[in-house]
């Protein structure tokens, strides 16, 4: 019987400070045993639990994606115990990845559909992963139109930069990006919250448009509204929980909403699955 | 379906002899109350007691498990890797466990092993025990398990039963396992033909002692946000110390909290018993906490007891009536009384019906 609390171990390959403040950093990841890296076959959306023996471990959601070989990236904001941790690590420290855990964006919808992205602050790391999961060339022809509307609080507080501009680029990608504002005189992409760019970028709603969105309470507040504008369906709208959780795959307890665990039955829900539980979260 | 007699006599024979191939637990007295242990050579259990102070949970489920170990030397191969802590395999026989514990670990079960993951140590504690089961002649006023899905004679999660007719035990064999038992015990002797309408008698008996009841036939039509919203929680939960003592004495409570544990360069990843009473059970890292009152985390363990987990499995209640929560609640909440209110709540009036039990 495979143990599901045991943590695959990796080593600490690269660390990249994200963010100006420097509260965001993602690190990569690789297995120390290469046959790991099969057993961890993730679905973007999904999340881990980084593990360090001594201090213990933590949810985070997987950024880098299934299509990118040879290792696993996460994204960690240092907000508590373990994260202060593994801000102070270096690379070449070992440690433990648990994983994957949850459910997943729903790929077998969303394929052949149009995707809107809708994203805000550090909670874009699932999003990355779906973005580069979608634009990969063996994949970008099951995908029909993508949008992207991404925004944070100022051009520094921007997650994957590079990439961005980069995704900005393209043309099979529809790349919204956004600050709430900026001194910058040569910011060359939106300033405004994201619901309102949202609401002058995003498609209208259809039966083959899905939205995810992912960000801080107060973003997902205020595009609600701009998507029930736009004729979204709440089970057109998926978005991703967190809630504290410690064995990610259903049986500590912790994480629940109503009947569901956020760990196993989510992270991802439906609005409308939403609609009908508990807001404990 | 063997039956077996056994003089109460020879009874200390027979455990003495198991203890050679079992880890044997029972209950045995400390102070004014029962608790399960496991036997020393020459302990004897006690059976003078209506029911153990505490579930017997423990045995299958410890409150403090280690499951890795580490090393925090760094000069250590096994540096920052998490290796499994070895279990002891030695089979496990449970003695004088009441048929509405062992059907406890029936619905905790569903928890543990699932079709997505099986938790190994939960698993193998609960593999390699034997549930010997004490019918219960002498039912507590606390008691409502006829109403939850079991009973005092209840033999659906026993391996065998055992019951008290005075100078004399009769024993239901009701499984491979629970025969095997037997026959390592010596306890052989076949009871005569009447046994099985005795033991009926005595079961009929018991079932007429457990007087209070719950009502839970309406809690599955019940919609869950109309029960979450209902205004009975306040007073509810009024009174509610948030000690966590309810989830600590029951056997279907099983939520747990991970933890690393230092001393030196080596270390333990453990799991403990962990309660939803406390606010740091869902308290984020941000400071947010989604169950920050005490009204929501006692509607949390009602809630999952009576309505999540009816809806979840469709079978029943996540509640087996031993009573035990009852008993030791500081504040005098009642879990029947809960229950009855949940299970007539009218959306409508928002009125429910306030038993008295």
């Amino acid at each position: 019987m495979q143990n599901p609390y045991y943590p695959f171990p990796v080593r600490i390959d690269e660390i990249i400070t994200e963010t100006e403040d420097k509260s965001l950093k993602t690190f990569k990841f690789v297995f120390l045993d290469p046959d790991d890296e099969k057993r961890f076959a993730y679905r973007a959306g999904q999340f881990a639990e980084l593990s360090i023996p001594g201090l213990g471990e933590i949810p985070i959601g997987i950024a880098s994606s299934p299509t990118e070989k040879g290792f696993v990236k996460f994204t960690v904001f240092k907000t508590g115990k373990v994260t202060s941790y593994l801000h102070a690590m270096k690379e070449g420290d070992i440690m433990g990845v648990r994983g994957p855990l949850g459910n997943s964006f729903p790929w077998d919808i969303l394929e052949g559909k149009n995707v809107v992205i809708v994203g805000g602050g550090f909670a874009f790391t699932t999003l990355r992963s779906s973005i580069v999961h979608m634009i990969d060339p063996a994949n970008r022809d099951k995908f029909k139109d993508i949008h992207v509307i991404y925004g944070a609080r100022s051009p520094g507080m921007l997650l994957y930069k590079d990439e961005l501009e980069a995704w900005a680029e393209r043309d099979d990608l529809n790349m919204h990006i956004t600050v709430d504002g900026t001194d910058d005189p040569n910011w060359k992409h939106n300033t405004g919250f994201v619901p309102a760019v949202a609401e002058q970028e995003a498609p209208k709603a259809d039966d083959d448009t899905y939205a995810i969105v992912c960000g801080p309470p107060i973003m997902i507040k205020f595009t609600q509204p701009v998507l029930d504008n736009l004729g979204y369906k709440h089970d057109h709208i998926f978005m991703s929980l967190e809630n504290r959780m410690k064995c990610g795959i259903g049986m500590c307890g912790h994480c629940n909403i109503g009947k569901e665990f956020v760990c196993k039955d989510g992270p991802v829900f439906t609005l409308d699955t939403l609609n009908q539980m508990p807001r404990e979260y | 379906m063997k039956i077996v007699q056994i003089d109460k006599s020879q009874w200390m024979e027979g455990i003495e002899k198991l203890k050679e191939a079992y880890r044997v637990y029972a209950p045995v007295k400390y102070e004014s109350f029962h608790d399960f242990k496991a036997l020393d050579k020459g302990e004897a259990p006690d059976f003078d007691f209506q029911n153990t102070r505490r579930s017997p949970k423990s045995v299958v489920y410890p409150q403090s498990e280690i499951l890795f170990r580490y090393s925090l030397d760094k000069n250590s191969d096994e540096y920052g890797i998490l290796k499994e802590e070895e279990k002891d395999k030695t089979p496990k026989a449970v003695f004088g466990i009441r048929p509405c514990d062992a059907y406890s670990f029936h619905l905790v079960k569903r928890n543990f092993d699932t079709e997505d993951y099986q938790d190994p140590y939960w698993l193998a504690e609960y593999n390699k025990s034997t549930f010997i089961g004490m019918a219960c002649n002498a039912p507590c006023t606390t008691c409502f398990c006829t109403s939850a899905g079991t009973g005092p004679y209840d033999e659906q999660c026993l391996d065998a039963l055992v019951v008290d007719a005075g100078d004399h035990y009769l024993v239901k064999l009701l499984s491979e396992k629970g025969e095997k038992l037997f026959e390592a015990a010596g306890w052989t002797t076949e009871a005569e033909a009447s046994a099985e309408s005795r033991i009926e008698e005595l079961k009929s008996a018991a079932e007429s002692k457990v007087t209070s009841t719950v009502n839970t036939d309406n809690l599955k039509k019940q919609k869950m946000l109309d029960l979450y919203e209902a205004p009975f929680w306040e007073e509810v939960a009024f009174s509610c110390i948030n000690c966590g003592t309810c989830t600590y004495v029951c056997p279907t409570c099983w939520c747990f909290d991970i933890q690393d544990e230092t001393s030196g360069k080596s270390g333990v990843r453990l799991r403990n018993w962990d309660s939803c009473m406390y606010p740091l059970f869902t308290l984020h890292a941000s400071g947010h906490n989604p169950r920050g009152t005490k009204l929501d985390r006692v509607r949390q363990r009602f809630m999952h007891k009576l309505k999540y987990y009816v809806d979840k499995y469709d079978d029943g209640i996540q509640c087996v009536g031993c009573g035990r929560c009852v008993q030791s609640c500081p504040v005098n909440i009642d879990i029947r009384r809960v229950c009855n209110m949940m299970n007539s709540y009218d959306p409508e009036t928002a009125m429910c019906e306030v038993t008295t039990v």
